[in-house]
């Protein structure tokens, strides 16, 4: 496999004056009011550009943007079905590989792009990734997390935060809500050895557009897992996605960070960090946390934060 | 020039695939399938065929796989039996109602439980309903044949269904048998190159797959279902063109010494050949016996079958699978539903014979025929029985 | 209504139910669904475009002036925009007939 280093050579990124301007996206979409996994996906399209083929699971952002007649897509899409975004991706890419290959059309250079909730990703589409991320196609997964199945009513998944309360893991006085650690869906992409993983948030929107530009760029398969925030189902306020896509961050609940053959690599030191109760008081889900649990949740969050400056090379803070 | 030669007829089906110039052929192994797929990894390992050759892993993937590669505009081949043919039944629904022409290869297996490996048409069976043109080999030969016709009806611009060759396992799969295998030139003359109708092109961008809402969706099915009755006429015309530039005629149903027959044996796939060996038997013994085999199974032939049969007065229509809805066999079922408005129905008995593997003998097919005629002379009701069980 | 565009007799339809006409969801009028809307104080904006990039539907473009406005077509009044921008430029008000 190539080394992603090699393909980024020449990378130039993206900053805050020098936006993309395409829109792959098109309004007139149905998310809901104050979506944050519609506007990651947006900000990830712009990135890309319009030489992309777009393969979907069934989840929110299929349903949102496919209702016959209406297409928000502007790039050619196809949707198949629920679990199987990355197979149906690798079925893509070989075929262009082999009609180029064959002379029966042109090398335009076109990016393959995966798209896919966290339960398309980590629970019923985790064996398509995985063969996917294995068989080294050139392709691109973007795994948008809002953290639980939102689209079929809001029930968990192995991607659902601990404490928080979705309708298939209610808190109650039997049960904190879920009660499982968030699955470390970045460090399974980067345990098949694939040359660049990264996680992203759409309140860093330079930060996230400049990693799923790398992203497109290296050769080999490209893993993105995007934080998505859900007023909907957090049960926060409408105008307050990008916020909690910013508190997650500085809480070092979610950090930012690029896996690049290998290596990993901080992409923002969380200088002050805040504690996990200023991300926590945004969003109903976690209401029912008692203090003991946010303390657990605390140091579970510093002691993984502490984990991952160790794996990028930095010496954790005290 | 076409050779004839002594090969393993799945070695033949590949051979077809590759001289069918595929683009992508992804899948999963599993028995009795698995030659098939060997000798196609080896023939684009050797460089004999430019194709990619995606080892997916599972069978789910296999079917998603052809899915994204028959969207993009590339001549797309698998192959599974059985449980493969299971775990992806759930996109076999969706590859037909998205217009792709992908072509499988279903080498045919009982559905566990229990766990078989061994053949039947249970698998053929239990994807009926999804949608995909069917069609079933007797012999090597149309193992090879059908592989090539089926690319050539699939991809047509009137058609764009995918379709499905039914292959017994082993008894077919396994066995050599003497077949001409055409040569590139001969094929490149029946099948042109894919001409896909809409593909996922960043130059014209549309969106596949998207939500059918209520207010489409019955819309959506009546397409299909006009889709597949429509590809009759196309797949017999792709037999036709096929007989006139190779000797062989195909047609979707044949008939073996029916003239004159009142009773009839319905078959369908290998079994056919050991069946037309008990009507040279039985007719040798001056019983009026006369054979028919179904060979394009979706869409069903209502009218070459009721041609077929016409003047019979009573059927055996044996059945390689179980409906376990108390009638028998499904074959059976959809004989009766093709008859049931004639004004002159022959009697019909479903027999239910060769499950996993069990030998369905010449003595089978004579027991067949004199039971059926039996149980017409007394009236008999009850719809079928399991032959060869032990009580 | 949009379904109406949608209920086409089954010959008319693509294949395969596809929609071959891109961003067509540019029909819908999203801004139905709103009951506030952002309204921008011009002398306030700084030109930073958070608002243009905060927006899940797009409902901000820059006009010859550098300034960011918004197509009130799509606007679900949301809120992101008024709740971050850096200058205090927008304010979400009741929406009125």
């Amino acid at each position: 496999m190539s080394r992603a280093a090699d393909d980024l050579k020449d990378f130039q990124r993206f900053t805050p004056k020098k936006l993309p301007v395409e829109e792959p996206l098109a309004p007139g979409h149905r998310a809901c009011q104050g979506c944050g996994e519609v506007l990651a996906l947006r900000q990830v399209m712009k990135a890309l550009g319009n030489n992309v083929i777009v393969v979907s699971a069934t989840g929110c952002m299929e349903i949102i943007s496919s209702a016959y007649p209406q297409s928000a897509w502007r790039v050619p899409w196809l949707h198949v079905a629920f679990e199987n975004a990355a197979a149906v991706a690798s079925g893509v890419e070989a075929a262009y590989k082999a009609m180029i290959r064959k002379g029966r059309i042109e090398d335009k250079n076109t990016t393959f792009l995966a798209i896919a909730g966290d339960g398309g990703t980590a629970d019923i589409g985790i064996q398509a990734l995985s063969g996917a991320l294995e068989r080294g196609h050139n392709f691109v997964y973007v795994c948008l997390d809002n953290e639980a199945y939102m689209n079929t009513g809001i029930q968990r998944s192995s991607s659902t935060p601990y404490g928080a309360g979705t309708t298939t893991s209610p808190p109650g006085k039997k049960s904190i809500g879920q009660q499982t650690w968030k699955k470390n869906m970045p460090a399974i992409a980067a345990a098949h050895d694939i040359p660049y993983v990264a996680t992203g948030s759409p309140a860093y929107y330079v930060d996230l557009m400049n990693k799923a530009k790398k992203a497109s760029l290296v050769k080999g398969p490209a893993y993105l897992h995007v934080f998505s925030p859900c007023p909907t189902g957090w049960r926060c306020a409408v105008e307050d996605a990008v916020q909690t896509g910013r508190l997650v961050v500085q809480t070092k609940i979610f950090p930012l960070y690029e896996v690049i053959d290998g290596k990993y690599r901080l992409s923002r030191k969380v200088k002050k960090p805040k504690p996990v109760t200023e991300y926590f008081k945004l969003q109903r889900r976690f209401r029912h946390l008692t203090e003991e649990d946010v303390a657990f949740i605390q140091e579970r969050v510093d002691r993984e934060y502490d984990r991952l400056l160790e794996l990028c090379g930095i010496a954790p803070e005290e | 020039m076409a050779k004839r030669v002594g090969i393993e007829v799945s070695i033949a089906v590949s051979e077809a695939v590759k001289l069918a110039n595929v683009d992508v052929v992804a899948a999963y192994p599993i028995t009795p399938q698995t030659h098939i797929v060997e000798h196609l990894a080896e023939l684009v390992a050797d460089g004999h065929l430019d194709a990619e050759f995606i080892p997916v892993e599972s069978e789910h993937s296999a079917m998603s796989t052809c899915c994204g590669s028959s969207a993009a505009g590339a001549r797309t081949y698998t192959a599974t039996s059985s449980q493969g043919q299971a775990l992806m039944l759930e996109i076999c629904y969706i590859a037909p109602a998205l217009r792709l022409p992908i072509v499988m290869t279903v080498a045919n297996r009982s559905l566990s439980g229990p766990i078989s490996i061994w053949n039947d048409h249970s698998d053929m069976m239990m994807s009926r309903d999804t949608g995909w043109i069917q069609t079933v080999a007797e012999n090597g030969q149309e193992a090879f044949d059908l592989t090539l016709h089926a690319f050539r009806v699939a991809e047509d611009s009137r058609v764009l269904l995918p379709v499905i060759i039914n292959l017994d396992g082993f008894t077919l799969t396994h066995v050599i048998e003497p077949i001409e295998i055409l040569d590139q030139k001969e094929v490149d003359r029946y099948l042109p190159p894919y001409q896909p109708q809409m593909r996922l092109d960043p130059e014209d961008p549309v969106s596949i797959g998207p939500v059918g809402m209520p207010e489409v969706y019955t819309e959506a099915k009546k397409a299909q279902d006009e889709a597949i009755k429509g590809s009759k006429e196309v797949i017999l015309e792709a037999w036709q063109e096929f007989g006139d530039l190779f000797g062989r005629y195909y047609k979707p149903v044949e008939t073996y010494r029916t003239d004159g027959a009142e009773t009839l044996l319905v078959t369908m796939g290998s079994l056919s050949e050991t069946a037309m060996t008990a009507v040279d038997h039985m007719r040798a013994k001056g019983k009026d016996v006369g054979l028919v085999r179904i060979r394009l199974f979706r869409p069903f032939p209502f009218e070459e079958f009721l041609a077929a049969v016409e003047g019979a007065k009573q059927i055996a229509v044996m059945d390689r699978a179980l409906c376990l809805n108390g009638a028998g066999g499904p074959l059976a079922i959809e004989v009766k539903a093709a008859l049931y408005d004639e004004p002159e129905r022959p009697y019909i008995w479903n027999y239910v014979a060769g499950l996993a593997g069990r030998d369905v003998t010449i003595e089978n097919f004579v027991e067949m025929a004199d039971g059926v005629e039996a149980a017409a002379a007394d009236g008999l009701r009850g719809h079928y029985t399991i032959i060869n069980v032990r009580e | 209504m949009a379904k109406e565009t949608g209920m086409v007799s089954w010959k008319d339809l693509a294949l395969g139910c596809a929609i071959v006409k891109p961003g067509s969801s540019a029909e819908l009028k999203t801004g139905d669904w709103r009951s506030e809307r952002p309204e921008t104080d011009y002398e306030k904006c700084i030109q930073c475009g958070q608002c243009y990039i905060f927006c899940p539907d797009m409902v901000y473009t820059q006009n010859e002036m550098g300034f960011y406005q918004p197509n009130l077509f799509y606007c679900k009044g949301c809120g992101i925009c008024a709740r971050e921008c850096p200058a205090d430029a927008i304010s979400m008000v009741e929406e009125s007939e």
